[in-house]
């Protein structure tokens, strides 16, 4: 059993001791899945590392108590602390792609993982690891243990994984975000595997994770952070069923439910403020409006990469990034375009903004037919009217720009605005339209926050008056309260200017609460598409219906009733 | 994998078609070579039917073939200052060059490596700060003087080891070798440091950059909170990975030590082909440059070559292919 009481962790710094978590207490039991929730930058992950006693250099423990079971985890010397490591508590990372050793076997760093924690031949250390792969749901595991890591995808990478961390019969298992990086699917099944490991073999689990429909899904207890506190902690229908602490709630309305569509999400910092208001940057942007409302239509869209060669005298197999693929985006509507990771979502926006050319179809913006690819000129119109907000809002913007220039190119650039001062005005205007402060102007990107960037992103999208705008997971990298805000946002401009917008998103619930349509891509072929409604109430696909089912939810009755509407 | 390297050789092929095309040049443009054959006192009509016998009024293309066909038949010509065969003089003197080469990198490498993986692993400690210090100091000082310096300690104050040329050769088939007698070792010590301190720093700076980079990695930390035991995390983990950049350089690296040995070899009076190039320089001897410079990008392509098969056999990502 895991007790932590009064927990502190700084990091020095030149400017005095930064406090990372402070009277943190936490108790995990045997076979318990004890949830630890909070938003980036709450201290989840400096917690486990404490505990793992992995803190990142130069941070501390300064103050509080840890011990599993009767071992003080304080008082131990790193060779102490290091045997227990793996022995009695082990840990999961995040992305299974970057956790595995890519020069190694499975089968060497399962091996010298068993023979490190207990005195075993070779042989026997064999015969226990293609056990355990076996259980964990590797299928002939005696042939697959001699594979290395890019072997596997990424479902079975975390698998292994979790195979490396409980080939020891740990007592403790630190998970932190176990299936952020994984589709819903995969994410579904090594959720179950965590739950059968914690019941099976009375493993304790530390789960940190942002994702409360994951916690909603698995864990017993709960544990709410913030800024490094712990807001609230209790059994999880008790949390988060009637939650005491308004964070805990606010935590939970900032999540799209799946089931139904609300109107706006209620922001805790937003209450009373209302809609984006009018202002200068509004007049100018409806005064382009001379175009009408404009869609898109896509009709049979292959693309063809040139696949692996696996023989010298033949010619290469293609891969097929996008199989006739057709869709329309009516005119001032929301398309939401939902697929896993691989199913060509991306490659599709790549195609309609003419960064790659697709090897065959027709795409048509309003009536005109968009050349392909390198066929579009510089100076096409389309280069304008099509406009996108990226997923990471961290490297889409210029760091050595300051946000004049990067909201004023589009101006001069599509010859918008001639006079030098009237740009820098709308851009202040623009700022301020997207909910920041003017003075933002004169300060770089990495001032600003992902949710900030986020917006200026947004801003410099529609700085270049759009009619069509490609959101490509524009929110995926945000935490859940920021994530609203960004929705909300876009909601907000959406009905004002009339916009039509192609959604991209992996996310079920976002896309239930953006979309008028929805479009499903598996394997860049189109699976369903129809109204959002009936998509999401009455899909037809099975595999639409698998997604539906398989998507972490909030149970109904523990959803605020007060936003929805 | 097959593909790859084929794929490699092809560009190889080309790579020497172009040196090869760069020295012809050198031959044919720069200067004359009918007036460098001959005297004053040949006539200007026997100058004439020389150049018609050489094949000199032929078409560029043709001439260039020929050049190039003769080079693949191991004719290189013959030199104008000594009149012997080029490819004998570069034969003679290749083993010397490659000897001083190879273990100018052994010692970069035996002592850059370890310096490198402990700098990375102990960033804070006095002896890392002694190190970096010690070989920022070694790293801007020029070859020459620290030849020079070498040669004043240990040959002329110290009189423990001899201050120029090869000593006591061994000829093995047409390999004239001075590894193997103790004589040979000491002549050979001087120059091969002076010649290795250089990619020393350079080998310890980048394992050392790529080593802490490495350790921060997710597979490490992971590694870490398995308890896989320290030194195999150290040593088969990490020093693994960060090898696979560091290889390339290395390659690149030995390629550098060959083709630039020519300073080291010209302070210690070195009798290989980096002199031989220094002399032939003096007397405008361009049949030996060509074939130097043709000599020198085959070793180039040859060492890249073998990086990409030391990649290959590193790296599992190119070796297999994915099952599922």
């Amino acid at each position: 059993m895991l007790t932590i009481k009064d927990l502190s962790v700084k990091f020095p710094s030149r400017f005095g001791d930064f406090t990372a978590i402070e009277d943190v207490d936490m108790t995990i039991k045997p076979g318990e899945i004890h949830g630890l929730v909070g938003e980036s930058g709450a201290g989840k992950s400096t917690v486990g590392a404490a505990v793992i006693g992995l803190l990142s250099s130069p941070g501390y423990i300064a103050n509080g108590e840890l011990s599993l079971g009767n071992t003080n985890l304080r008082t131990l010397t790193p060779d102490q602390a290091h045997d227990i490591r793996g022995d009695r508590i082990s840990m999961i990372f995040q992305d299974p792609q970057t956790s595995l050793n890519p020069l190694m076997t499975i089968e060497d760093q399962l091996i010298e993982t068993i023979q490190a924690h207990s005195d075993v031949s070779y042989a026997d250390a064999l015969k226990r690891a293609v056990d355990l792969l076996e259980e964990i749901g590797i299928k002939d595991a005696a042939r697959r243990i001699k594979a290395y890591p890019h072997q596997f995808s990424g479902g079975m990478r975390q698998r292994v994984v979790i195979a490396l961390a409980i080939c020891t019969d740990p007592e403790l298992i630190i998970a932190d975000e176990p299936t952020t990086a994984l589709d819903v699917a995969v994410q579904s099944q090594v959720l179950d595997l965590i739950r059968r490991l914690a019941k099976d073999r009375q493993i304790a689990f530390m789960l940190i994770t942002h994702d409360i429909g994951v916690i909603a899904q698995i864990a017993d207890r709960v544990t709410v952070m913030r800024k490094g506190r712990v807001m609230e902690t209790g059994e999880t229908a008790q949390v988060l069923g009637a939650p005491e602490h308004p964070y805990t709630r606010a935590l939970m309305d900032a999540v799209p439910p799946l089931d139904h569509r609300i109107k706006r999400f209620r922001v805790p910092d937003e209450d009373g403020k209302g809609p984006v208001t009018g202002n200068a940057a509004e007049k100018w942007l409806l005064e382009g409006q001379q175009h009408a409302l404009t869609g898109l239509t896509l009709t049979d869209i292959c693309m063809r990469f040139r696949g692996p060669r696996t023989s010298l005298w033949r010619k290469p197999e293609p891969f097929v990034a996008l199989n006739d693929v057709s869709l329309e985006v009516r005119p001032g509507s929301i398309l939401g375009l939902v697929g896993e990771s691989g199913s060509g979502k991306s490659t599709l926006a790549k195609a309609i903004t003419g960064l790659i050319t697709p090897s065959s179809g027709i795409m048509k913006l309003g009536d005109d037919i968009l050349p392909d690819g390198k066929a579009r000129g510089r100076k096409h119109p389309s280069r304008q009217l099509i406009q996108m907000v990226f997923q990471d809002p961290y490297s889409s913007l210029n760091s050595r720009h300051r946000i004049r220039d990067i909201l004023t190119e589009p101006l001069w650039f599509y010859g918008f605005v001639p006079d030098a001062r009237e740009r820098e005005k709308l851009a202040a205007a623009m700022l301020e339209l997207v909910g920041m402060q003017p003075d933002a102007i004169d300060k770089y990107p990495h001032q600003f926050s992902g949710g900030q960037r986020q917006r200026i992103a947004v801003a410099r999208a529609l700085l270049a008056r759009p009619r069509f705008l490609i959101c490509d997971e524009p929110t995926s990298a945000l935490d859940v309260s920021i994530q609203a805000e960004i929705l909300n946002l876009l909601k907000d401009l959406q009905a004002m200017f009339g916009l039509t917008i192609l959604f991209i998103s992996h996310n079920l619930a976002v896309v239930r609460q953006m979309a008028d349509d929805t479009a499903v891509l598996r394997n860049g072929r189109i699976e369903e598409i129809g109204s959002t409604d009936s998509v999401f109430e009455r899909p037809s696909a099975d595999y639409t219906q698998n997604l539906l089912a398989l998507t972490p939810v909030l149970p109904k009755a523990w959803q605020s009733t007060a936003v929805a509407g | 994998m097959v593909y790859f390297i084929l794929k490699r050789l092809v560009q190889s092929v080309f790579v020497m078609l172009a040196v090869a095309f760069l020295a012809f040049s050198l031959f044919r443009f720069v200067g004359d070579p009918i007036t460098q054959m001959t005297g004053v006192e040949t006539s200007v009509a026997d100058q004439e039917r020389l150049r018609e016998e050489l094949g000199l009024n032929d078409p560029f293309i043709l001439q260039f073939g020929r050049f190039t066909a003769d080079m693949l038949q191991g004719d290189f010509g013959f030199s104008y200052r000594t009149r012997q065969p080029v490819a004998e003089m570069i034969a003679t003197r290749i083993p010397a060059t490659l000897e001083l080469g190879v273990v100018a990198l052994l010692i970069s490498l035996l002592v850059g490596i370890p310096a490198g993986v402990y700098t990375a692993l102990r960033p804070r400690g006095i002896p890392t700060q002694a190190i970096l210090l010690t070989t920022l100091v070694g790293v801007s000082i020029p070859t020459f003087v620290i030849g020079i310096m070498l040669i004043f300690i240990f040959g002329v104050q110290l009189g423990w080891l001899p201050t120029f040329g090869r000593g006591g050769t061994v000829q093995i088939g047409g390999w004239e070798s001075s590894l193997f007698t103790i004589e040979g070792w000491r002549a050979l010590l001087l120059p091969a440091i002076t010649l290795g301190v250089y990619q020393l720093t350079l080998t310890m700076r980048l394992v050392r950059a790529e080593m802490m980079e490495v350790m921060r990695s997710d597979y490490i930390r992971f590694a870490m909170a398995r308890g896989v035991p320290m030194r195999r995390l150290h040593y088969k983990h990490a020093l693994a990975n960060t090898m696979v950049p560091v290889i390339t350089i290395i390659g690149l690296q030995f390629g550098g030590v060959i083709a630039f040995s020519i300073v080291t070899e010209s302070v210690f009076q070195w009798p290989g082909m980096g002199l031989l190039f220094l002399e032939s320089i003096r007397f405008v001897d361009i049949p030996v440059m060509g074939v130097y410079l043709v000599v020198i990008a085959f070793f180039f392509v040859l060492v890249n070559l073998i990086v990409d098969l030391l990649y290959v056999a590193i790296d599992p990502r190119l070796r297999v292919r994915d099952v599922q």
